[in-house]
C-alpha cells in the first residue's frame, strides 16, 4: 500500500493527488446529494482526522445535515464515495454512532428513557438476545454520564428538549462506538444541557474517539472544536479551527448573510 | 341466551361454535400484536388498502379453481389468491409513495378503491357463472363462520402462530423503525425491509382473518387493540402484549356471543366487543385514560388554587376567585365569611416562607434544567433534603413578622 495515491476530482475540476486515508474515521470524495433537481451538497471532499472534534458549519440549507445523512446512508448520494475507517460503512457499522436531530423522533411513542438508551444496545443484542442486568447497568451508566439517571423511568415525551437531547447522547454512548456523528446537538437546549453534552464530547475525545457535529453557533466553534468544515452546498474550507475558521472563510461561506459586525464579534485571527 | 353464552365461553355450545371461538381468539391475538407495529409506525391506513386489495384475488382464485375443475370455495386457494393481489396492491402503494410526489394516504385511497372496484366486478361476474351462484364469496367481505371447517381452523391457527413468532423475532427492528427511523437506518437497519415486513405481517393476518371477520372488518382487529392497549402503558412491549390480549379476548368473547343467538353475525360482533374494550380503556385506563387525566388535572388545579389562596391570605389581599374560596373553605383554612382560621394563618405563613425558599432555589439552580420540579407547587420538603433546606434558610436571614 505504501506510496499508493488516488486521483480525486476536486471541486474546480482539477485533478489532485491525495494520499489514501485508510485510518481516518471518515473520507468523503466528490459526494453529491440532491433532492429533486437542486443539489443539497455538491461534490464535497473531506477527510476527518482521527481523534479530532470537528464542527460542520454553514448557513441554513447549506447541506450540513444532508452531508451527515449521506455519510450514514440515510439518504442515497447521487455520486461520490464515503469510506469509514477505509471501508464502506456497512462493514464498520458498529464503530459508528449517530445522534439525530430531535425532530426526527415520535415523542409520543410508548417508550421510557431507559428503553431508548437500550436501543443503543440492539445491535449487540441482535434479534433474540435477552436484555440482562448487565445491559441495564450499561444503559444506566450511560444515563449517568449525561446526568439523566434519575429520569430512567419517564416516558420520553415528558422530558424537556434539552433532556431529550441528553438521552439521545446516552443512547449513542451505549453503542460504544469509535466515531460519533451528531446533528445539531446544541440546538434549542438549555445552558446546563449544553455544558453536559460538551463535557461528554470532550471526554470522548480524551478516550481517543472521533466526534463530528453539525453546529450552528459560530461563537462557540473555537471553544468546543479543534477542526472545522465550512460548507455551503460546496465545501468552502476544512482544517484545524485555528487556521480555517477565519473571517475570510466565513465570509465566503455565508456570503452577504453574515454581517461584518457579527464576524468582528467572533474575534477571529485575520484571514 | 345467557346460558348459551356461558356454554359458548366454556366451548360447550357445539363443535362449530368451539372451533370458531378458538379460531377467533387466535386471530385476535395475531391481529392485535401485528397491528401494534403498524399503528406505532403511524401507517394504520395501510391495513385498509391491504384488506380491500384482497378482493380481486379472491375472485380470480375462484375463477381459476373452477376453470381447473376444482372446488372454487377452497379456503386455502382463496387465501393464496387474496394474498397475491393484496401484495400487489401493497407494493403499488409503496412504489407510488416512494417514486412519485403523491403522499401515502393519496396512494392508499387510489389503490384501495380501484382494487376493491375490480374485485366487485369479478364477484358480479362470478354470480353469472353456473357454479358461482352458491359460491358465497360475499361472505368473505364481512366474515361468515357458519360453514367453518376444521381445516380452516388449522390454517388460522398455523398462520396466527407464525405471525406471533414473526412479531417476537422482529420486535426490536420494528420498534426502532417506529420510534426513530433515521437512527435505525444509521444503525444498519434496512428501514424499507422492516416496513415491508410490518406490512407483510398485516397482509398475512388479513388473509387468515377473511373467513372469520372478513376483509372489511379486519382493519378494526388490527388497529383497535393496539390503540386500546396504548392507554394502559408507556412501554412498547406491554402495548404489544396488551393488544394481543385485547384482540384475543374480543375474538373469543365475540365468537361466544354470536354463537348464543342466531341473529348475531360473528365478525361484526367481534369488532363491537373490541370497540367496547377500547371504550373502557379510553375511559378508565390509569395511565392515559380520560378519567385519570381529568382527575390529575383537577388535583393539580386544586393545588394551584390552594397555594394562590394562601399567598393571597398572607399578603392580606381579597380573594374573589370562587374556586380558590371553595378550596380554602373545604380545607378549613378560612371561615365562611372569608377570614383566615388559625390553621389557615399558619399554612399561609409557611407558604410565604416556602415561596422565598423557592426563590433562592431557583436562583441557585438557574442553569440546571430541572426547572420542572421548581414550580413551587411540589412541597419543598420533597424536592430538597433537610440539609439543603437548612442551607437555604441560612441565606433567608432571621424570620420576619408577616401581617396578620
Amino acid at each position: 500500500m505504501a506510496g499508493r495515491s488516488v486521483k480525486v476530482a476536486a471541486q474546480d475540476g482539477q485533478i489532485v493527488q491525495q494520499p489514501p486515508a485508510d485510518d481516518s474515521p471518515l473520507a468523503v470524495r466528490g459526494l453529491t446529494v440532491s433532492y429533486g433537481d437542486k443539489p443539497a451538497i455538491f461534490s464535497v471532499d473531506a477527510v476527518v482526522p482521527p481523534e479530532s472534534m470537528m464542527a460542520i458549519v454553514g448557513p441554513n440549507g447549506a447541506g450540513k445535515s444532508t452531508l451527515l445523512k449521506a455519510v450514514l446512508g440515510i439518504v442515497e448520494p447521487l455520486s461520490g464515495s464515503v469510506s469509514v475507517y477505509g471501508e464502506p460503512l456497512a462493514k464498520v457499522q458498529d464503530r459508528v454512532a449517530y445522534v439525530p436531530q430531535r425532530a426526527s423522533v415520535d415523542w409520543d411513542f410508548p417508550t421510557r428513557v431507559i428503553d431508548v438508551v437500550l436501543m443503543g444496545l440492539y445491535r449487540e443484542l441482535g434479534l433474540l438476545g435477552w436484555v440482562t442486568g448487565r445491559h441495564r447497568k450499561t444503559a444506566k451508566a450511560c444515563l449517568e454520564r449525561v446526568g439523566m439517571a434519575e429520569f430512567a423511568g419517564r416516558q420520553i415525551g415528558q422530558l424537556s428538549g434539552g433532556q431529550q437531547q441528553r438521552v439521545f447522547l446516552a443512547r449513542a454512548l451505549a453503542q460504544d462506538a469509535d466515531f460519533y456523528l451528531l446533528d445539531e446537538p446544541f440546538a434549542g437546549v438549555d445552558a446546563a444541557t449544553e455544558k453536559a453534552i460538551i463535557d461528554v464530547l470532550k471526554s470522548l475525545k480524551a478516550d481517543k474517539k472521533t466526534v463530528v457535529c453539525v453546529h450552528h453557533d459560530l461563537a462557540t466553534v473555537s471553544d468546543y472544536f479543534d477542526h472545522v468544515l465550512l460548507i455551503n452546498v460546496r465545501k468552502i474550507a476544512d482544517g484545524p479551527v485555528a487556521t480555517t475558521f477565519t473571517a475570510e472563510n466565513l465570509q465566503r461561506t455565508y456570503g452577504g448573510r453574515l454581517a461584518t459586525t457579527h464576524i468582528d464579534e467572533l474575534r477571529l485571527p485575520a484571514g | 341466551m345467557w346460558t348459551t353464552f356461558l356454554d359458548a365461553l366454556l366451548l360447550q355450545a357445539g363443535y362449530n361454535a368451539a372451533l370458531v371461538a378458538i379460531g377467533a381468539a387466535l386471530l385476535g391475538i395475531a391481529a392485535g400484536t401485528s397491528g401494534t407495529f403498524l399503528f406505532l409506525r403511524k401507517r394504520a391506513l395501510v391495513s385498509d388498502a391491504i384488506a380491500h386489495a384482497t378482493l380481486p384475488g379472491i375472485g380470480l382464485a375462484f375463477i381459476l379453481m373452477v376453470a381447473l375443475g376444482g372446488d372454487g370455495r377452497d379456503l386455502a386457494g382463496l387465501m393464496l389468491g387474496s394474498a397475491l393481489t393484496a401484495a400487489a396492491g401493497l407494493l403499488l402503494v409503496e412504489w407510488t409513495a416512494r417514486e412519485t410526489r403523491l403522499s401515502e394516504d393519496a396512494a392508499i385511497g387510489a389503490v384501495l378503491s380501484v382494487f376493491f372496484g375490480f374485485g366487485i366486478v369479478l364477484l358480479t361476474f362470478i354470480q353469472t357463472m353456473s357454479s358461482g351462484r352458491q359460491a358465497g364469496l360475499d361472505g368473505l367481505l364481512l366474515g361468515s363462520t357458519a360453514g367453518m371447517l376444521f381445516q380452516d381452523g388449522i390454517i388460522i391457527a398455523i398462520g396466527g402462530a407464525l405471525s406471533v413468532v414473526a412479531v417476537y423475532v422482529l420486535r426490536r427492528p420494528m420498534t426502532l423503525v417506529g420510534f426513530d427511523a433515521e437512527f435505525a437506518e444509521a444503525a444498519g437497519v434496512n428501514v424499507r425491509h422492516v416496513d415491508l415486513a410490518i406490512m407483510g405481517l398485516v397482509l398475512g393476518v388479513t388473509v387468515i382473518g377473511l373467513k372469520i371477520v372478513g376483509l372489511i372488518l379486519i382493519v378494526a382487529m388490527l388497529i383497535i387493540p393496539a390503540v386500546a392497549a396504548r392507554f394502559w402503558t408507556e412501554r412498547t412491549e406491554f402495548v404489544v402484549l396488551g393488544a394481543g390480549l385485547i384482540g384475543g379476548a374480543s375474538g373469543y368473547i365475540g365468537a361466544a356471543l354470536s354463537a348464543s343467538a342466531p341473529a348475531l353475525p360473528t365478525g361484526p360482533i367481534i369488532v363491537l366487543v373490541c370497540a367496547l374494550l377500547f371504550g373502557l380503556s379510553l375511559l378508565f385506563a390509569p395511565i392515559r385514560g380520560v378519567l385519570a387525566s381529568v382527575v390529575r388535572h383537577r388535583r393539580f388545579q386544586i393545588r394551584v388554587h390552594r397555594r394562590q389562596g394562601l399567598l393571597a391570605l398572607v399578603h392580606g389581599e381579597a380573594i374573589h376567585d370562587r374556586m380558590t374560596l371553595a378550596v380554602l373553605r373545604r380545607d378549613g383554612l378560612i371561615r365562611a365569611d372569608g377570614v383566615a382560621t388559625d390553621s389557615g394563618r399558619a399554612l399561609a405563613a409557611k407558604a410565604l416562607l416556602d415561596e422565598r425558599r423557592w426563590e433562592i432555589v431557583r436562583e441557585l439552580h438557574f442553569a440546571d434544567g430541572v426547572k420542572a420540579s421548581l414550580d413551587g407547587l411540589t412541597p419543598i420538603e420533597e424536592v430538597l433534603t433537610r440539609d439543603e433546606l437548612a442551607e437555604i434558610d441560612k441565606r433567608l436571614g432571621p424570620p420576619v413578622v408577616v401581617g396578620g
